[in-house]
């Protein structure tokens, strides 16, 4: 049986990949995939604790972590595509209208 | 330990063997069997060394499907066409049959099968959501789809895999609506355990079988299920008259031959799914675990290996029948119009699987507060 | 779950999860990302959370993945170049960052006590029947608000993403006119 902690630091190398994604790369899509990986990393760290501790509570809260997660990737898709449509740009840097 | 592993991959190997050779009497099928509700001869040429002819025997089109046929798509060249992506052109049939295949590790063979100390589920993996994992390979499937659309650098093959996921999608919501009806009403969602409810009679004849149940689901499941597998009346994304062949345009050889297999190892599935959900599985009519029982009083005393031997038997013939029910659909009725066919899903099915849901739940509680 | 086959589906969710921020084809990231995805529901049923893991694959992998892969079609968009990517500052600071939360997070996993005692798991644990009967118990607001949002984002994507009819044009001249955009970006 593995220790709980394999998988907190499993959880955490991921969240950090998600992290520096965001930071590395400029496309607005990828940039989405990377915060993605983020809650599922943080998913991954709740049910291993909430098996840790016994509790089917873990397992709630990554239940509407997924539904929320998925009403997000709708809207800031449909966001994406309404930006593209004007701006015909995915490059997170060209979309600086309201920049100073 | 070991034994039960060797007994888990026995029994894999069994239901894998047991589906590729159903996908491959389901290629004659369509071949020989088209002709024939189409009322015309079909392949008769091909035998080997005339052995058929000398019998006497009319050529059935055996060696020219079985033989002939696979031999020559796997000889044929397999090209990638030009600025291609190599990797997932070559991924996306095996991305799209592997789902497919991987969900019969639910199917519920046989009842128990004792040998020696050791009781035997002749089911190859025992999980207690099997329901949940049938809908999660399914939706898994739609990987291979999109990919060989989009990998082929060729703007037909995109349209047609676009249409193809967004109708392998909408009819996923249908399909999980008609097998969450069955789950309420048999309170599981182990396949095995729904098979077993399905044993017994209602008023001393009448097998206990889900269509009697859930009429309306079995309607729900064949339909989105056909859908699901791009079977005509849904075929539009492989239409070879509007897109050429669709999706698997700029696939040859080899690599069509597995989305073909693809197709047909669905027809097994949807068929495998209706047995196990609407037509008891493997129980027998009046079968039970001692022997055979009837209505009119006989009681026969039947061994535990004739009784796994019979229900096996029973199982897959059931599934071989919804297969040839597919198939008879398939060339009787013309294709739906694109547009059509998602009204079909989202305005029609939709609504009639929530409903259904609704009264089956509704009728399951007020039931059971008895 | 047995720590050889944990080890081995960690290392693949961390190589895949690495594709997923290296690739330069935006498609290949998405399959990348449903390949982690499919690792964390591997790893919940291994933890005891079956319904939850399965639910993960189909409605991560399943639906919001294929959600993506649509975005990317729609929009035609094509495989950046290298040298789009500027910034180097920012992508040496984005690793270094990186390197100081793993190091963080190691340092606080590794080291925490082992206050918490492990309690003995129910039966049912993970079993579908107990995760409705808490969504249907103590969080059954949650619950409905949750069906809210997700109507409110059905809304909201719609709302989004249509194109405004203008005055005196139809559905045909929308999508002839989408079609043509397209055609001049391939």
């Amino acid at each position: 049986m593995t220790p709980v902690s394999f998988y907190m630091v499993l959880s955490a190398i991921l969240f950090a990949i998600g992290v520096a994604g965001v930071m590395i790369r400029r496309n607005i899509i990828v940039m989405f995939l990377a915060v993605e990986l983020m809650l599922n990393a943080v998913n991954l760290a709740f049910i291993a604790l909430g098996r840790r501790i016994g509790s089917m509570d873990g397992q709630v809260i990554v239940f509407f972590a997924m539904t929320v997660a998925a009403a997000e990737a709708a809207v800031g898709l449909a966001l994406i595509i309404a930006s593209f449509r004007n701006r015909e740009t995915l490059n997170a840097d060209e979309l600086n209208l309201l920049r100073w | 330990m070991f034994i039960e592993l060797l007994i888990g991959a026995i029994k894999a190997i069994v239901v894998v063997l047991v589906v590729l050779n159903l996908t491959a009497l389901m290629l004659w099928f369509e071949r020989k069997g088209a002709a024939l509700i189409q009322d015309r001869i079909g392949a008769n040429r091909a035998n080997v060394l005339g052995i058929g002819k000398r019998l006497g025997m009319p050529n059935f089109g055996m060696v020219n499907t079985i033989l002939c046929d696979p031999i020559k798509m796997f000889m044929k060249e397999d090209f990638v066409p030009d600025g291609a992506d190599h990797f997932l052109h070559g991924l996306a049939p095996f991305l799209a049959l592997f789902p497919v295949i991987v969900t019969f590790a639910v199917a519920p063979m046989s009842d128990i099968l004792r040998i020696g100390r050791y009781t035997i589920d002749l089911q190859p993996a025992n999980l207690n959501v099997g329901a949940l994992y049938i809908l999660a390979t399914i939706g898994i499937g739609v990987y291979g789809v999109a990919l060989s659309g989009w990998s082929s650098n060729n703007r037909w093959a995109l349209l047609g895999g676009i249409r193809a996921t967004a109708q392998m999608i909408s009819y996923e919501i249908a399909l999980g609506l008609a097998i969450l009806a069955v789950v309420v009403s048999y309170g599981s969602l182990d396949l095995q355990t729904i098979c077993r409810h399905q044993g017994g009679v209602w008023f001393g004849f009448l097998p206990r079988w889900g269509i009697l149940l859930q009429p309306v689901s079995f309607i729900l499941l064949m339909v989105a299920g056909m859908a699901e597998s791009k079977r005509v009346p849904f075929d539009l994304p492989e239409a070879e008259s509007e897109l050429i062949a669709g999706y698997f345009t700029e696939y040859s050889g080899g690599k069509q031959a597995v989305f073909m297999m693809t197709d047909f190892a669905e027809v097994v599935l949807v068929a495998m799914l209706a047995t196990t959900f609407f037509f008891g599985g493997w129980q027998v009519p009046w079968l039970y675990r001692d022997g055979f029982h009837f209505p009119g009083g006989g009681h026969f005393l039947v061994p535990n290996l004739i009784v796994a031997v019979l229900e096996f038997i029973a199982f897959w013939v059931k599934v071989v029948v919804l297969c040839w029910l597919q198939i008879l659909v398939r060339w009787t009725l013309p294709r739906f119009r694109y547009d059509q066919l998602m009204r079909l899903g989202w305005k029609g099915l939709v609504p009639i699987g929530l409903a259904n849901l609704v009264v089956t739940a509704f009728v399951v509680v007020v039931a059971g507060a008895k | 779950m047995p720590v050889w086959l944990f080890i081995f589906l960690a290392a693949l969710a961390v190589i895949s999860a690495l594709g997923v921020i290296l690739q330069r084809n935006p498609v290949h990231c998405v399959l990348a990302l449903a390949l982690v995805l499919i690792d964390m529901g591997i790893l919940f049923i291994g933890l005891g959370a079956e319904t939850v893991g399965f639910l993960q694959i189909i409605v991560y992998v399943g639906a919001i993945m294929v959600l993506f892969l649509f975005v990317i079609w729609l929009l035609n968009i094509q495989t950046e170049e290298r040298t789009s990517e500027g910034h180097l500052g920012l992508k040496f600071f984005g690793a270094i960052a990186a390197a100081a939360l793993i190091a963080e997070f190691f340092a606080i996993f590794l080291n925490t006590p082992a206050a918490m005692t492990p309690r003995p798991l129910p039966v049912d644990y993970g079993s579908i029947a107990s995760l409705a009967h808490l969504l249907f118990s103590s969080y059954l607001v949650a619950f409905e608000v949750t069906s809210v949002l997700l109507l409110a984002a059905i809304v909201g994507a719609i709302a989004l993403a249509r194109r405004v009819q203008r005055a005196g044009e139809t559905v045909i001249h929308q999508l002839s006119s989408s079609v043509t955009s397209t055609e001049k970006a391939a």
